[in-house]
C-alpha cells in the first residue's frame, strides 16, 4: 500500500488526527493527540516575534489561492505599542470557488485545529479580536465552530488572560450572505463593516488600515490550520516534508467523473497524475480525461498532457495556469468545452461585484458570445472578440484579481480547444460585421 | 398590514450591535435573523431596523440588495437550492434541476402556488466530491439523482 495513506503526525500535520468514522474530532480527542500543545508551548516560551520568525522561516504560503508568504504578511502588521490598540485577525472561511471543498472539510472535521491556529496567529500579530468570516451555507461548520469556541473558552484557550499569559483574544463567527467577492480580502473587510463588499484600493494595505481602520490580517482556513504543527515541530521539519520549494503539505484532490472523488493531504511536488490515478482511482469506466482545472474554476484549463506537472505554485504557473486552491477538477470526454466555459463564466458574471466596467460588462458579453457558440449560431469574429475580452480583463486591467481569474479558464480553453469554439460558428448566417465596420456584432441585439 | 419585528427580533438586533464597532456591521446578521421568521425583507422591516440601530434605510437597502441570501420578495416556506457549480455541471446538475422544476411546476427563481417551495440556483456548496448536490433550507443532500431528488422533496412538509 502506498505509504501516503498511512497518516502520521510527521507526514500529515493537517489530517493525521482525522478519524475514520467521519466525525468531527472532539476537544478531548484533539487534546489527546497533542492538540493545543503548540499553544501552551508558544504562550510559555515564545514571544510574538519569535512565533512570526518561525512561521517566516517555514516559508508557509497562503493556501487561499494567492500564495503570499504568511510570515511576511504577519510581519507587515505594525508592532503593538500599547495594549488598548486594536489589531484584527480575520479568518477567511468564505469558501465559494466552484470545485473547492477543502476549508469546509477542515472546519467540519478538525474545528479545534483551526481554532488553535487562529489563537496562535492572533498571538503572533497581537490581535485581540478575530472574526471567522464563514460562508452562509456552511451551516454544519457554523454549529461545530460555535460549539468548539465554547469548549475552548471553558479551557481558557480563548478569552481573557489565556492560560495566564496575559494575552486576550475573542473569536467571533460572522456568516456571509452569499457573495463570492467577499473572499477577496479587502471586500471581506468592507462586508464585515457592513459596507457593500467592493474591493478597496490598495494602498493603504489592510496590514496598515483594515477593519475599522485598524491593522488587519486576513488568512485562509487551511493556512491557519498549518500553524500549530509548525510551532510544535519547527520550520526545518516543515520544509522537509515537501518535495520542493513550496514547503509543507497541501490539501489536494480531484472531482468530476473520477472513481473516488475526494481530497488528500499531500506533499507539494506530487504529480497531478499521481493524485488522479493513485488517490482518485482514475477516471470512471467509459470516460477518459480530456482536460482539467488544477485548482478551482478560476484557474486556467489544462490538457491531459500537462498531468505530469508537479503540483506546486511555480510549476503550475509555468504551465500557464495557477495552483489556486489546489483542488483539481477532471473534465471528461463527454463534456463540450464551450458549454463548460458557459457554465464557468455564468458563475463569474453573476458574482462580479460590478465595480469596474471591464469586469461588469465584459463577462456578460463573453457569456452572450459563448451562448451563441454553444447554440451553433456564432458569427465569424466571435472567437477573436472573446480573446479580446480576455485581454481586457487580464491582470492589471481591473480593480481586483477576480476578473483575471474569471477569464483564465476561457483564455486557455480557446488556446487548447479552438476547434470546439470554431464549431459553434455559423458561416452562412448573417454577419453584421460585414455591414457596419468597426462594430462587433454582439453589441447589437438583433440583426 | 405592516410586518413588524417581534420582541425577540428587536432584542437580537440590539444585541448584535455589541459585536461590532459600527452599527452598519450588524445589518447582515440582523436581516438574516429576521428573515428566518418572515422569509423575506420588506421595506417596513428595513425601516424598523433602521430606526433601532440609527442607520439610514438607504444604507440598509444597499447592503440587503447586494447579497444573494437576503430576499427582497416573499419566498416559499422551503428554499430548494441546486448547485450549478462546475463539478455539478460535469456530473449533470441540469437533469436534477429539470426534474425538480417539473415536479414543483416552477422555474428557478419562482415559488410554488401553495408557497411551499422556492427554487433557486446556488454556486458550489463545497460538496463537489459528492456531486450533484442540492440543499433544502439548511440540509445538504449528496449524490442526488433524478429519483432521489423527488423522494427528498416529497418527504418535506
Ligand atoms: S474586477 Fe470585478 S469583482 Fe473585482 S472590483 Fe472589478 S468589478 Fe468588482
Ligand atoms: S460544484 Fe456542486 S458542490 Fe461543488
Amino acid at each position: 500500500m502506498n505509504n501516503y495513506f498511512h497518516k502520521n503526525e510527521e507526514t500529515h500535520p493537517l489530517t493525521w488526527r482525522i478519524n475514520n468514522y467521519k466525525e468531527s474530532v472532539s476537544i478531548g480527542e484533539y487534546e489527546n493527540k497533542r492538540g493545543y500543545l503548540a499553544l501552551k508551548f508558544a504562550l510559555k516560551n515564545l514571544s510574538p516575534n519569535e512565533v512570526i520568525s518561525i512561521v517566516k522561516d517555514s516559508k508557509l504560503k497562503g493556501r487561499g489561492g494567492g500564495g503570499f508568504l504568511t510570515g511576511e504578511k504577519w510581519n507587515l502588521i505594525p508592532k503593538k505599542k500599547n495594549s488598548c490598540e486594536d489589531i484584527y485577525l480575520l479568518c477567511n472561511a468564505d469558501e465559494m470557488e466552484p470545485g473547492t471543498y477543502k476549508d469546509r472539510f477542515l472546519m467540519e472535521r478538525l474545528p479545534h485545529l483551526l481554532l488553535e491556529g487562529i489563537i496562535l496567529s492572533a498571538y503572533a500579530i497581537q490581535a485581540s479580536f478575530s472574526y471567522i468570516f464563514l460562508r452562509e451555507e456552511y451551516y454544519l461548520s457554523k454549529t461545530l465552530l460555535e460549539k468548539s469556541i465554547l469548549e475552548a473558552k471553558k479551557k481558557k484557550y480563548i478569552g481573557k488572560n489565556i492560560l495566564n499569559s496575559g494575552f486576550n483574544l475573542e473569536i467571533f463567527i460572522h456568516t456571509g450572505a452569499g457573495r463570492y467577492i467577499c473572499g477577496e480580502e479587502t471586500a471581506l473587510i468592507n462586508s464585515l463593516e457592513g459596507k457593500r463588499p467592493n474591493p478597496r484600493t490598495k494602498p493603504p494595505f489592510p496590514s496598515q488600515s483594515g477593519l475599522w481602520n485598524k491593522p488587519t490580517c486576513v488568512n485562509n482556513v487551511e493556512t491557519l490550520s498549518n500553524i500549530p504543527a509548525i510551532i510544535l515541530n519547527g520550520s526545518k521539519w516543515y520544509k522537509n516534508i515537501s518535495k520542493n520549494d513550496d514547503t509543507g503539505t497541501k490539501l489536494m484532490g480531484f472531482s468530476g467523473k473520477v472513481k473516488k472523488p475526494g481530497i488528500w493531504e499531500l506533499p507539494f511536488g506530487i504529480k497531478a497524475r499521481e493524485i488522479l490515478e493513485d488517490y482518485a482511482g482514475g477516471m470512471k469506466d467509459g470516460y477518459y480525461l480530456k482536460a482539467w482545472l488544477p485548482g478551482g474554476s478560476g484557474t486556467g484549463i489544462l490538457t491531459e498532457s500537462y498531468l505530469d506537472i508537479s503540483m506546486d505554485f511555480k510549476s503550475v504557473y509555468l504551465a500557464g495556469s495557477r495552483l489556486g486552491t489546489g483542488i483539481s477538477i477532471a473534465i471528461d470526454n463527454e463534456i463540450n468545452i464551450v458549454s463548460l466555459l458557459f457554465n464557468i463564466e455564468t458563475f463569474f458574471a453573476r458574482e462580479s461585484c460590478g465595480w469596474c466596467t471591464p469586469c461588469r460588462e465584459g463577462l456578460p458579453w463573453s457569456l452572450k458570445i459563448l451562448q451563441d457558440l454553444k447554440n451553433k449560431i456564432g458569427k465569424p469574429g466571435d472567437i477573436e472578440m472573446l480573446e479580446k475580452i480576455c485581454k481586457n480583463l487580464d491582470v492589471g486591467k481591473t480593480f481586483c484579481a477576480f476578473a483575471p481569474g474569471a477569464v483564465s479558464p476561457l483564455y486557455n480553453a480557446i488556446k487548447y480547444f479552438r476547434e470546439e469554439f470554431e464549431n459553434g460558428i455559423d458561416f452562412n448566417g448573417p454577419n453584421i460585421k460585414n455591414k457596419i465596420f468597426g462594430i462587433q456584432s454582439n453589441n447589437l441585439n438583433s440583426i | 398590514m405592516k410586518i413588524m419585528l417581534n420582541k425577540v427580533e428587536k432584542k437580537f438586533v440590539i444585541e448584535e450591535l455589541k459585536k461590532y464597532k459600527n452599527p452598519e456591521a450588524s445589518v447582515v446578521e440582523s436581516l438574516k435573523f429576521v428573515q428566518k421568521r418572515l422569509r423575506w425583507i420588506s421595506l417596513d422591516v428595513m425601516n424598523e431596523i433602521s430606526r433601532i440601530i440609527s442607520v439610514p434605510v438607504s444604507k440598509i437597502e444597499s447592503i440587503a440588495t447586494f447579497y444573494n441570501h437576503i430576499f427582497r420578495k416573499p419566498v416559499g416556506k422551503n428554499i430548494v437550492k441546486y448547485c450549478d457549480g462546475v463539478v455539478c455541471y460535469i456530473n449533470g446538475y441540469k437533469k436534477i434541476k429539470n426534474v425538480i422544476s417539473k415536479h414543483l411546476k416552477i422555474k428557478p427563481g419562482q415559488t410554488t402556488k401553495d408557497n411551499k417551495f422556492t427554487l433557486i440556483p446556488i454556486c458550489c456548496l463545497g460538496n463537489c466530491n459528492n456531486s450533484p448536490t442540492i440543499m433544502i433550507n439548511e440540509n445538504l443532500f449528496s449524490n442526488v439523482n433524478i429519483t432521489s431528488s423527488i423522494d427528498i422533496l416529497e418527504r418535506i412538509k
